[in-house]
């Protein structure tokens, strides 16, 4: 702007000016916006990295141990857990959470009488934290003073009251449940409006063309709500490859710290043993996976639909 | 003719029959956790100690377990101010600076502008689970570590790619003629911001509102790893130290009325702006 010739300068010297200043108005309005993400995204990112080639203990001086952590990392069996334990839940929990969501939005789909009250019903328990639904799923699951012992019991379904959180399985597959139960509204509503999305001259034209409900819902649904279905996968996975509230609350870890997933391990290796760098360490491997995802989410909803 | 109204008819009531029993069961199904919490939380102690079967209270009504959750650590009511203000605080912070960056990024320009866009925008791929270490040493440096502030600071910054995302597309809304009206009539830009702008973009506003108080009030892990003294805690950090046992033998009772204490104003929240909730979620859907 400042290089343009001097006489264009000059006639336009006023402009100028109101440009610079729009600029400047401009700016200091995203200013406190850009400054924030800088100092409390991008520079503890930096930080994250830098740490991670470090020996960092919470006390005393830093010491540069290059790759070690992340060598380190590869021989700790209780990494391997971590990832495979929070690999195996998450696909588990998200074929169950898309086998549930699924058929709640195509029958919440269509305006009908009383749907509006279904639909808030099942959104509930997306709105409460998992932090008190957690709380109040350790208690469901209490073999003592909850519910589901005592009346598997009282139907005579079991001997005596189990213990649903003494085996992996049994602690396993009721936080399974409980997830479901807080994010299948979730996925519904997403669902829902990809569905609403599909115009119903397609599937009409497909009906009165004498195609069966079940290949309208493969040859025209599915392939049409490609994007929502890449959308609501993707952020099911995300969700659930850094899930730590139900297992810290509910299970503890355990048993026999079975149920330690990935973000549990790293606060329990920075802030309960205090080994900062090795934690940052697995930050960035975390990281990395995240990252993915999401690049192949935005490639999975760039391809036009339908394609 | 008749017949086949009446078969066309009874065909209609089955189906309209089958809907509502699914309906009401698929609903009850997933209210019935929130219901049974709810019911043993204002059952005597000594029968919430037991199974809640029936749910409902069958020695009376007692408000016995809200009583014992009022008693522990520094008293309950600490603890829910603390969730209280930081939940405010999220919201009024994130509010304002989303509001400043949507109106900046949405009618100005200016060098850089989009790349500091996409910076904001792009830092929703990084879990802010892989930078809570570093952020404990900053919030350290700055002297904001176990402090309200601090973990509200990390709280704005968390919403800020959502919210400015949801702002800057509220002002794009806006016509550009009604801001020149209000220029020529020689108001400033803040004030136009005020009394102009901030009336046509209040859905967005109410939008970014609800996600920031659900969040913040719900949130744990950065709560738990950046409030370490007992005084500061937020609700759920609380009550996971209640449940595991820290404050002695777990109260259940206690603990479930702690669980619909931290419920409550979400539930109620929810349904009372249920539209700008669902808003958001399906402008992030689309995005």
């Amino acid at each position: 702007m400042t290089q343009s010739n001097p006489a264009k300068q000059r006639s336009s010297g006023r402009r100028g000016t109101r440009l610079r200043r729009q600029q400047l108005a401009g700016l200091l309005f995203v200013a406190p916006a850009v400054l924030l993400v800088i100092v409390f995204f991008l520079v503890p990112l930096g930080m994250a990295f830098w740490m991670s080639l470090h020996n960092w203990p919470l006390l005393g001086r830093p010491r540069f141990i290059g790759l070690t952590n992340y060598l380190n990392l590869m021989n700790d069996q209780r990494f391997w857990n971590a990832m495979r334990f929070t690999g195996y839940y998450t696909v588990i929990v998200t074929i169950v959470i898309f086998a549930v969501a699924f058929p709640l939005a195509l029958f919440a789909e269509k305006a009908r009488p009383m749907i509006k009250v279904y639909r808030t019903a099942i959104f509930l328990p997306v709105v409460v934290g998992f932090g008190s639904a957690s709380l109040l799923w350790a208690w469901l699951m209490n073999v003592d003073v909850g519910l589901f012992s005592p009346l598997a019991y009282r139907l005579g379904l079991t001997e005596k009251p189990v213990n649903l959180l003494a085996s992996f399985d049994t602690t396993f597959w009721s936080i399974i449940v409980m997830v479901v139960w807080k994010t299948a509204g979730f996925n519904m509503i997403i669902l829902l409006t990809g569905l609403q999305g599909i115009s119903t001259e397609v599937q009409e034209a497909a009906r009165i063309d004498g195609a069966s409900s079940w290949q309208r819902f493969r040859r025209i649904t599915l392939p049409l709500m490609r994007r929502t279905i890449a959308l609501a996968l993707i952020l099911s996975v995300a969700g659930s490859v850094l899930a730590f509230d139900q297992f810290y609350i509910i299970a503890d870890g355990g048993p026999q710290n079975s149920t330690v997933t990935a973000v549990y391990w790293i606060f329990s290796q920075s802030f309960v043993s205090f080994r900062l760098g090795y934690g940052a360490a697995m930050s960035m491997v975390l990281l990395a996976i995240l990252v993915t995802i999401s690049v192949v989410q935005l490639r999975l909803l760039r391809t036009p639909e339908g394609a | 003719m008749s017949e086949r109204k009446a078969a066309t008819a009874r065909r209609r009531l089955f189906a309209a029959t089958r809907y509502h029993a699914i309906g009401l069961f698929v609903s009850l199904l997933f209210v019935a956790p929130i219901a049974w919490s709810a019911l043993v939380s204002f059952k005597p102690s000594a029968e919430a100690a037991r199974p809640p079967l029936p749910p409902w209270p069958v020695e009376g009504f007692s408000i016995q377990s809200y009583e014992n959750l009022a008693k522990y650590g520094v008293g309950i009511w600490t603890y829910a101010g603390n969730s209280l203000t930081v939940a405010a605080a999220t919201v009024v912070v994130t509010v304002i600076i989303s509001l400043l960056a949507g109106y900046g990024f949405s009618r100005f320009k200016f060098p850089l502008k989009n790349v500091m866009f996409v910076l904001i925008i792009s830092t929703v791929m990084i879990p802010f689970q892989s930078i809570l270490t570093p952020l404990f040493l900053i919030l350290t440096k700055l002297g904001l570590q176990n402090t309200l502030p601090g973990i509200v600071l990390i709280y704005v910054t968390l919403h800020l790619p959502f919210s400015i995302f949801m702002m800057r597309n509220a002002f794009d809304a806006v016509p550009k003629d009604i801001e020149d009206a209000a220029r020529v009539d020689g108001a400033s830009v803040f004030l136009m911001l005020r009394r102009v702008m901030l009336p046509l973009v209040l859905p967005g506003v109410a939008t970014v509102a609800i996600f920031a108080f659900l969040a913040s009030w719900n949130e744990f892990l950065a709560a738990l790893i950046l409030l370490t003294d007992q005084k500061k805690y937020t609700l759920p950090v609380m009550m996971a130290a209640v449940r595991s046992g820290q404050f002695g033998t777990i109260d259940w009772g206690a603990v479930q009325s702690g669980v619909m204490l931290m419920m409550a104003p979400c539930l109620a929240l929810f349904l009372l702006l249920q539209r700008y909730y669902i808003r958001g979620l399906t402008a992030g859907a689309v995005k």
